[in-house]
């Protein structure tokens, strides 16, 4: 198992060719209180850099983009019933969906967690 | 992830191109305006705010969370720095009759140390500002927005005769205490304030400091606004929350907070292109102007008070859970733009969406079925009465 970040604030966690998305501690703390939250229904074809989740903060709406391409296997039901899930645990339970990684050579040049850690305390 | 909408008074704060909103270069080559400090600043860092710029300034947008602070002040007592706000004094001969000519308000008939809600008006029946001003004595103490107190001092210097004075009280900052145990907060600090009804104000001491403290504010709670030299307005903020009920509030509470309260927020829900009639702010034009006129833009909110608007400022509740924020359309069952959303959110204290626009005057009594939308998406919508949270305002007799 391998976890990656991008840029944009987002997690991927890797199991052979299945990949679980959400957004960073970082990113959560940045959007504060999150009052909606969508994920993408099962089935769904996800391109990455598109839009692929929805979430709301008191303040702002942000698109997650997909940082992977491939079909959706599992959106999170949790986040919809109870958004505060992500601020809680942005990179556990608040996780946004699964998805069936289609090209997996779209993970080179991930920053892997160290890197994300370092790079976020320069911002 | 990237930011897309923004709401609110602190909308700069979301502006694409900051270091969260996805763009690599985290806003690289954009100009940024010089931004003033308030006096408060260092405190408001101390107190762990998250500053952001508004109104061109440094501003904390939040503490420990917005909706906890908004609950806070439902619940205790909330103090907000809006020293951004413009504190302006206007004397000399006549000024009641001649501030008359731009504001809808009845000054001569103003009672004294009685801050009234009022208006600043364009010719033309816009908005320039609106303000709370009260008289003292013979003069006039205004409390102006941040945002706009510059435009709003050039436009008062331009159109009152000369011997009219417009002082702006730069060295002054301005403190609000609000929520239901914001008198029981105050009155141990300064005694005496406890006995101010809603909507009236008066000069106090505090620590050899003259203070000018009102009992008024812009969440729907109890509460107060202070006036305090600038030089003691960080010993007054830690005197304030050294009492277990009082905690700062950020930017972010105050807007959810007017929101709920159905306070129109300038530049948001009225501007130069609404009038008083289309805000719902008829009551602040008394008998005698809307008999006598003669103000700034009287010809068409007179006219406007006879026939109505052809639009109408009202509330929305939304189904769901999502936010429908400013920007978003008002449609009718045929899918006809028939208005738009100036203000709207997530109510901490309903756990439900709600929001603030205009539509069609015939489209505006409670409860009329209508459409929203947002960035493609439809959203059902009914027209809902404000304030969508009842107002607690301290007045005779009631307590």
């Amino acid at each position: 198992m391998t976890v990656y970040f991008t840029k944009e604030h987002e997690w991927i966690r890797v199991e052979g060719d299945t990949a679980t998305v959400g957004i960073s501690d970082h990113a959560q703390e940045a959007l504060g209180d999150i009052v909606f939250a969508e994920a993408p229904e099962a089935g769904r074809q996800l391109t990455k850099g598109k839009e692929a989740a929805v979430v709301e903060s008191v303040k702002a709406a942000s698109d997650v983009y997909a940082p992977v391409s491939g079909e959706v296997i599992e959106g999170n039901p949790a986040i919809a019933d109870d958004p505060a899930i992500i601020n809680r645990d942005p990179e556990g339970e608040g996780w946004f969906f699964k998805v069936k990684l289609s090209d997996t050579g779209e993970l080179d040049g991930l920053m892997d967690e160290g890197a994300y850690r370092d790079w976020v305390k320069t911002l | 992830m990237s930011k897309e909408v923004h709401n609110g008074p602190t909308d700069e704060t979301q502006a694409r191109g900051t270091p969260y909103s996805g763009d690599p270069q985290g806003g690289a080559g954009t100009e940024q305006p010089t931004l003033d400090k308030l006096p408060l600043d260092s405190w408001h860092r101390e107190h762990g705010g998250r500053m952001v710029p508004f109104a061109g300034y440094e501003m904390p947008v939040q503490y420990e969370g917005i909706i906890a602070e908004h609950l806070w002040t439902r619940e205790n007592a909330g103090l907000f720095d809006v020293s951004h706000m413009g504190q302006l004094l206007i004397h000399g001969r006549d000024a009641d009759s001649a501030l008359e000519k731009l504001l809808p308000g009845d000054l001569q008939a103003l009672g004294d140390m009685k801050p009234k809600y009022s208006l600043l008006l364009e010719e033309n029946g816009g908005i320039v500002d609106d303000l709370m001003i009260t008289r003292r004595g013979a003069d006039f103490y205004m409390v102006v927005n941040g945002a706009t107190k510059d435009g709003d001092i050039d436009y008062l210097r331009r159109r009152l005769p000369g011997e009219v004075i417009v002082d702006y009280m730069k060295e002054l900052a301005l403190l609000a205490l609000q929520g239901p145990r914001a008198a029981e907060v105050l009155e141990t600090i300064i005694p005496g304030v406890g006995d101010l009804t809603f909507m009236q104000g008066g000069p106090f001491a505090w620590q050899g400091h003259n203070l000018w403290i009102s009992r008024s504010g812009y969440t729907g709670e109890d509460g107060y606004e202070i006036s305090v030299p600038a030089a003691a307005a960080a010993d007054l903020a830690d005197a304030i929350v050294a009492h277990e009920a009082a905690k700062p509030i950020g930017l972010g509470a105050r807007d959810s907070l007017r929101l709920e309260a159905g306070l129109p927020l300038y530049g948001h829900d009225i501007d130069a292109e609404t009038t008083p009639v289309m805000a719902g702010l008829n009551f602040a034009i008394n008998k005698r102007r809307r008999a006598d006129g003669g103000f700034a833009g009287a010809l068409r909110i007179l006219a406007e008070l006879e026939n109505g608007a052809a639009q109408t400022r009202v509330g929305f509740d939304v189904e769901g859970r999502q936010p429908v924020r400013e920007g978003a359309l008002v449609l009718d069952g045929e899918g006809n733009e028939v208005g738009r959303i100036t203000s709207g959110g997530f109510s901490p204290s309903l756990q439900r969406p709600i929001a603030m626009g205009y539509v069609a005057t015939s489209l505006a009594p409670i409860g009329t079925p209508l459409k929203l939308e947002q960035r493609g998406k439809l959203f059902d919508a009914k027209v809902a009465a404000m304030p969508f949270v009842p107002h607690r305002y301290y007045r005779k007799g009631a307590a």
